[in-house]
């Protein structure tokens, strides 16, 4: 009974944008695909809604070939990145229109769609035109068309990445309300994103893609703590986490003329040249600490991002306070080992501060 | 300075609405003269200037056989291939835009973009090289000096414009929106009619004046293509024009074949005011 994709490729042009990725998806459970732009996220929901049909590859759904049921009667319902929503219609009835479409009774389509309108906090706003609402609010729509439909797929690309700062923070915390009491236990809802906090906070089970691959499947848990690769590490934090080629011998860590004492989960490894990885916010200001060079600094919020420099290594260091700092002024920071990753030169995971290798 | 450009502003536009307007304001003064009031002398204000009569414009209505020109029937025949042809070419001309910004076509070397070109390619050729290929194609399938051969000919010349409006404008309106209509329950087909079409009403508006307009001012191929069974307005208000140039009555004809322009102008105004599509996308 699951929706159950086997090594679907797609490649309409010189790049693949989907390469051999399987998934199994179970009903009433949450996945978020995370991925940069141009991962294939879009393409894969697109390939599971029907909209695009994979060159290789195949889709199965309650044990029926997926891929032979055109989409509109695929049952899916899908949100855009875009607020896709029908201009001419108004907002009762852009949500209504997919009920109608499947000629549900009159009284079971106002009965679900006030439901929906409930779910996203739009009561009120029945007759409004889309063109008057604000983006939040063309979202909050698309999404209760969504929910309206009671689909048994429901897919979410990017939903929040056009709105603005704060309304995305509102509206990510609506959300996680919304899938746990809007969605009945037969529902697979996929959600992408490029927002490591977002997948974080959904806390369902995440697909790390790339370049149209699977880099990773797991618990977000799981790929927070033991990402596979460098490069799972690096769409998996924002800011991506920083990578400082170094070597380990029996006494300290080496990297840039920095030694470090060995961290004890770093104290069984064989003394090579590793990539070592650690997360912005694990480098804190230090009076004792070693010399960078500032070459970018960024507020956001109440954080500050300083982007350092030593010999070849770049890095990006998280201050949890505003700070203003000048360019090509010297800080002192300090790293915490006991939070190092080390990579192999093959990028592939060696050791991780939780327990994780990869093999 | 805002007050030189408000100045100015306001200068231009006086400037060219009398530029526009006067000629038609001659025109009506005109239609109501007579032999006299227009030779004799410049006249400008009836009943002081000139004693205002209706003969010129009764002329348009009597038949030849009572002295009249009778632009009746022309009238209507206009009337009934303008509106043939444009709703024709629209109908053909927005499936065809749809498809050509929605699918993409390879035929050979062809692509989209080519038989985009090679529509509008119809337009790009002085009408006069198509002259002659049409005179002989339509006494081939005998519709010459026919209404329906003159229909025919306009929608070769109409579609183009519709092709080439629609097609920009379905570009406009996100490939995301049919998809949602797709992912909401709706065959390609009802995906066209119940939510692509709605929302393409602007566009429709615009390609359907342009149609009515470059179909009703025709008057080579209506000149070219009908003698004497079918004639079309414009043909007719020129051959009014004999060794007496009868100024009251050509005056008065202009007028009248003008004016339903100026009608489909203030009906069509307000609606391309109103629609955007702007609640489709952010």
């Amino acid at each position: 009974m699951n929706l159950i994709g086997e090594k679907i490729s797609y490649k309409p042009d010189e790049q693949f944008h989907l390469n051999d990725v399987s998934f199994n998806f179970k009903k009433g459970n949450l996945y978020t695909i995370l991925g940069r732009t141009l991962s294939g996220k879009t393409t894969l929901l697109k390939t599971i809604a029907g909209l695009l049909n994979p060159d290789q590859g195949s889709i199965s759904f309650e044990e029926k070939d997926f891929i032979k049921i055109p989409v509109w009667e695929r049952n899916v319902a899908m949100v855009y990145q875009q607020f896709i929503n029908y201009p001419h219609l108004n907002v009762y009835q852009n949500i209504t229109f997919p009920l109608e479409q499947r000629k549900l009774s009159p009284e079971q389509i106002k009965k679900d769609v006030d439901e929906a309108l409930k779910t996203v906090g739009l009561v009120g706003f029945e007759n409004r035109k889309i063109q008057e609402l604000s983006g939040g609010q063309q979202q909050r729509v698309a999404l209760a068309r969504s929910l309206a439909k009671k689909a048994k797929i429901l897919l979410l690309d990017e939903p929040l990445v056009n709105l603005d700062y704060k309304l995305r923070e509102q509206l990510r915390e609506e959300f996680k309300r919304i899938f746990s009491e809007g969605l009945s236990q037969d529902t697979i809802l996929i959600y992408s994103t490029t927002d490591p906090q977002e997948v974080m906070e959904l806390n369902g089970e995440v697909i790390v893609l790339d370049e149209g691959k699977v880099l990773q499947k797991g618990p977000a848990k799981e790929i927070f703590e033991n990402p596979s690769n460098l490069k799972v590490a690096e769409i998996s934090n924002d800011p991506p986490m920083n990578v400082l080629k170094g070597s380990k011998n029996s006494k300290n860590l080496n990297f840039e003329n920095i030694s470090l004492e060995i961290p004890n989960h770093f104290k069984n490894l064989e003394d090579r040249d590793y990539n070592f990885g650690i997360r912005a916010s694990e480098i804190k200001l230090d009076e004792n600490g070693e010399e960078f060079e500032i070459e970018l600094a960024e507020i956001s919020g109440s954080e500050t991002l300083l982007h350092l420099k030593r010999g070849n290594s770049k890095i990006i260091a998280l201050i949890e306070e505003v700070m203003n700092f000048k360019i090509h002024e010297k800080v002192k920071i300090n790293f915490n080992a006991n939070k190092f990753y080390a990579f192999g030169e093959d990028e592939k995971l060696v050791s991780s501060p939780y327990g994780g290798t990869n093999g | 300075m805002s007050k030189l450009y408000t100045f100015l502003k306001y200068f231009f536009i006086t400037f060219w609405t009398v530029f526009v307007v006067a000629p038609f304001l001659w025109a009506v003064s005109t239609s109501f003269k007579d032999f006299q009031s227009v030779n004799s002398k410049v006249t400008y204000i009836p009943w002081l200037d000139f004693e205002p009569t209706l003969e010129g414009w009764r002329v348009l209505i009597k038949s030849p056989a009572k002295g009249g020109v009778d632009i009746v029937e022309p009238y209507f025949n206009s009337i009934f291939v303008t509106c043939t042809a444009s709703l024709i070419s629209i109908v053909l001309g927005t499936l065809a835009a749809y498809a050509l910004s929605r699918f993409t076509f390879k035929a050979g070397f062809v692509r989209n973009n080519d038989i985009t070109f090679f529509f509008i390619s119809q337009r790009i050729m002085p009408p006069i090289v198509l002259s002659i290929p049409f005179f002989i194609f339509l006494s081939t399938i005998g519709l010459l000096d026919s209404l329906l051969g003159l229909v025919v000919v306009y929608i070769v010349l109409l579609m183009p414009i519709a092709v080439w409006i629609m097609v920009d404008f379905f570009n406009r309106v996100p490939k995301e929106l049919d998809e949602t209509a797709l992912i909401d329950g709706c065959n390609p087909y009802q995906a066209f009619y119940k939510v692509v079409l709605p929302n393409s009403i602007p566009g429709l508006i615009v390609a359907g004046m342009f149609c009515i307009i470059f179909g009703w001012i025709d008057f080579f191929f209506a000149f070219i293509l009908t003698f004497t069974e079918v004639q079309l307005l414009p043909v007719k208000v020129v051959a009014l024009n004999s060794s007496i140039t009868p100024w009251w009555s050509l005056s008065a004809s202009a007028l009248v074949s003008v004016a339903p322009l100026i009608i489909v102008a203030f009906i069509v105004e307000r609606y391309l005011s109103k629609g955007n599509l702007s609640g489709a996308l952010k």
